[in-house]
């Protein structure tokens, strides 16, 4: 049986399963905590590093999306230390990409977008690393733009865990680190994919978008997920 | 000994660019040129990118007159899609372009010239800028300010926002006008009719003061080159293409634009990263020729509006040919547009709900021309199978009218500018003839008068020989 613990988070007295994450428990508190890659319904893997928080009497920052509760857990979700950190995480993601926000078919609806605002991020201290990444738009329906990818995994992880078809995965290592389909073969080529389009909704930004969209026109649904995921539990 | 009279930057401006004066031996000018100091690469860096994304990439070109790029791009990118969009799009967009035009043309006549046209080429350059206009006459900095204020309310009324609107989509726009917005549009029109009737009025009084700018602004023949109408009107947002030669005569005509390196081609000058393109058939340079405001009006039979023809006879008892005129015509197209915006917005069917057409690409390619406030305007994209750019030409209405500004900085550099006696207003005309086609070199600078102009007498070694700062 999953036992219920308490804890305090940024100096509210929380309750929660044993099993859930620092970041639902405090979710479910009302708090939110800057992510990225977190995203209910899919498998956490604590990617992006945005959600790092502090706990007392461990001296590293922890993500609160891969951390479980514990009975007596302090936590700090939004220390100066943590926000100056998550700031200099949105510059590095700005800066290791080419994130063009007045052309893009996101922008003034993208999840990087809005936290760089959030967090107050006015300026990239860091020099641009411009790197070159060719568009693949040989999909019918849909488009990759890797120049505006974060690296988040959420079309891997939609893909595999709710489609089942494991279409997208990630290769190479550090800064050459990509999405790719299949086995690094154009998407518009890809056995696997169904074209459902389940990665296009999640990402967070306009990396993955539907053809057709001009700047600013798309808009991402990501709320299916909670209900397929919701539904399939029921047996539905 | 030779000199050179180097003025760099040249004030009141769109963008950045640089004179050269040579002088001889006598200190008489030997020659001189118009430099564009800088490039921007949009060409090239816009290879990859979905095509979808070019209206508002291009629009980037310029944050004076986006909206022109954006409607090029646009109609470049309905070609590809290869659909007739929906005729409340195409009307919708004919008055964002005209909206550009009047603000455009308000900031060219009223911030950036009409110092010179109020206060006169010999004024101080402390007093010579749109501050030293209101000071001197307060009505005709303010219904300069407000009739910019029209335009941009318009682009913004329409597009959301008055630098780079997303609106303009391939395929038409992507959300219909309202009715609110409609009416606070036509309620503007008489107060913006008025200011242009008046500005009219006292420009006519002030033209016999520059007869003699207005004759050396002349000495440059070249053809005209613009679109036209089934009408024979002015025409900004599509339509054939009419050249005309200096005396009025058409020696070509109906030229599609598809075809438009069959009939335009681009030269290569070593002081200047602007092209100039010229009549391919005539060869360069002979074949040079002018665009803008001046070139519509007379290319065209008439303007098409009741108040713009009434005006424009006082434009054809001038001397067309003289570029001093582009302000005569500015005034005139300013008239039109903002009648024209008002006959549009009439229209029974501009509220439509209908503005949009959606389709895959049809076509490996495409060309959008129209209009901008400095002349005809091109984009030529090509794509390819999955909607990607292979390759982006552009042809921007400024570097029609390369040439022409060049020469006609020599020109009056000719009339004006004596070594040995150098004097600010000498250099001023210099200026002025560049301000008189309302070139945008890049976008905006965001100076009305203030940037530092030094100008220096160089000897042939480099040797600074005498140094004028503003």
């Amino acid at each position: 049986m999953t036992r219920v613990v308490t804890l305090k988070i940024d100096d509210i007295d929380a309750t929660g399963r044993e099993d859930e994450t620092v970041l639902e428990v405090a979710l479910e508190h009302g708090i939110q905590i800057p992510r990225l890659c977190a995203l209910e319904g899919l498998t956490p893997v604590g990617a992006c590093r945005l959600c790092l928080v502090e706990i007392e009497g461990t001296g590293r920052l922890l993500p609160a999306c891969t951390t479980r509760v514990a009975e007596g857990m302090v936590v700090k979700t939004n220390s100066e230390r943590l926000r100056k950190y998550r700031r200099m995480t949105i510059e590095m993601l700005f800066a290791e990409g080419n994130h063009v926000c007045s052309v893009c078919v996101v922008n003034g609806r993208c999840e990087l977008q809005d936290l760089a605002v959030r967090l107050g991020v006015d300026h990239i201290r860091i020099p641009y690393l411009y790197p070159k990444r060719a568009v693949d738009a040989s999909h019918e329906r849909f488009a990759l733009d890797p120049n505006r990818c974060v690296l988040c995994t959420r079309c891997v992880r939609v893909c595999g865990e709710i489609e089942g078809a494991h279409t997208w995965d990630l290769m190479s290592r550090g800064i050459d680190s990509a999405v790719i389909t299949d086995l690094h073969t154009p998407w518009g080529e890809s056995d696997t994919c169904t074209t459902c389009g389940k990665c296009v909704q999640v990402c967070p930004t306009g990396a993955l978008f539907e053809k057709g969209m001009a700047v600013g026109e798309m808009t991402k649904r990501a709320s299916f997920l909670a209900t397929l995921a919701a539904s399939r539990e029921d047996g539905r | 000994m030779a000199q050179r009279i180097v003025i760099d930057p040249v004030t009141r401006i769109e963008g950045h660019a640089k004179i050269t004066i040579q002088l001889d031996d006598a200190g008489e000018v030997a020659d001189a040129h118009f430099h564009v100091t800088q490039v921007r690469g949009f060409e090239k860096f816009v290879e990859g990118r979905p095509f979808h994304e070019m209206p508002s990439l291009m629009a980037r070109i310029c944050g004076i007159c986006p909206v022109s790029h954006l409607v090029a791009s646009a109609k470049a990118c309905d070609e590809l899609l290869a659909v007739e969009i929906p005729e409340t799009a195409t009307k919708l967009r004919q008055i964002l372009n005209l909206a550009q035009m009047i603000q455009s043309h308000a900031l060219s006549f009223f911030y950036l010239s009409s110092p010179d046209l109020l206060l006169g080429m010999d004024e101080v350059p402390e007093k010579r800028s749109l501050f030293g206009v209101a000071e001197a006459d307060p009505v005709l900095a303010r219904d300069g300010v407000r009739l910019r204020q029209i335009g941009q309310t318009i682009i913004e009324l329409l597009g959301g926002k008055r630098i780079h609107p997303g609106w303009v989509v391939p395929g038409g726009v992507n959300a219909p006008l309202s009715e609110d917005a409609r009416d606070a549009m036509l309620a503007m029109i008489p107060e913006g009719l008025d200011i242009a009737r008046r500005t009219l009025e006292w420009y006519r009084t002030v033209l016999p003061y520059f007869e003699d700018e207005i004759a050396t602004f002349a000495n440059v023949k070249t053809l005209f080159m613009g679109l036209t109408n089934a009408e024979n009107t002015l025409e900004f947002y599509d339509g054939p293409v009419r050249i005309i030669n200096g005396t009025g005569e058409v020696i070509a005509d109906q030229l599609s634009a598809d075809h438009y390196t069959e009939f335009l081609q681009e030269a290569v000058e070593p002081w200047s990263f602007l092209k100039t393109p010229f009549y391919r058939p005539m060869g360069y340079p002979d074949g040079v020729y002018r665009v803008g405001p001046l070139a519509r009006l007379n290319i065209v039979g008439r303007c098409g509006t009741p108040r713009a023809d009434e005006y424009l006879g006082l434009f054809r008892e001038q001397d067309t040919q003289s570029s001093f005129h582009y302000h005569t015509a500015r005034l005139i197209e300013i008239m039109y547009g903002l009648e024209k915006v008002g006959m549009l917005l009439r229209e029974p069917d501009i509220l439509s709900k209908r503005t949009r057409a959606v389709a895959e690409p049809n076509r490996s390619w495409g060309v959008g021309i129209s209009e901008a406030p400095r002349g005809t305007l091109l984009h030529h994209y090509e794509i390819d199978d999955n909607g990607l750019i292979t390759r982006a030409n552009l042809i921007i209405a400024t570097g029609n009218n390369n040439y022409a500004m060049d020469r006609g900085v020599y020109e009056v550099a000719k009339r004006y500018v004596r070594g040995g006696s150098l004097n600010d207003g000498m250099l001023n005309r210099v200026e002025s003839i560049i301000r008189a086609f309302d070139p945008c070199l890049s976008c905006s600078t965001h100076a009305v008068g203030q940037m530092p102009m030094q100008v220096e007498l160089l000897t042939p070694n480099g040797e600074v020989v005498e140094v004028l700062k503003r």
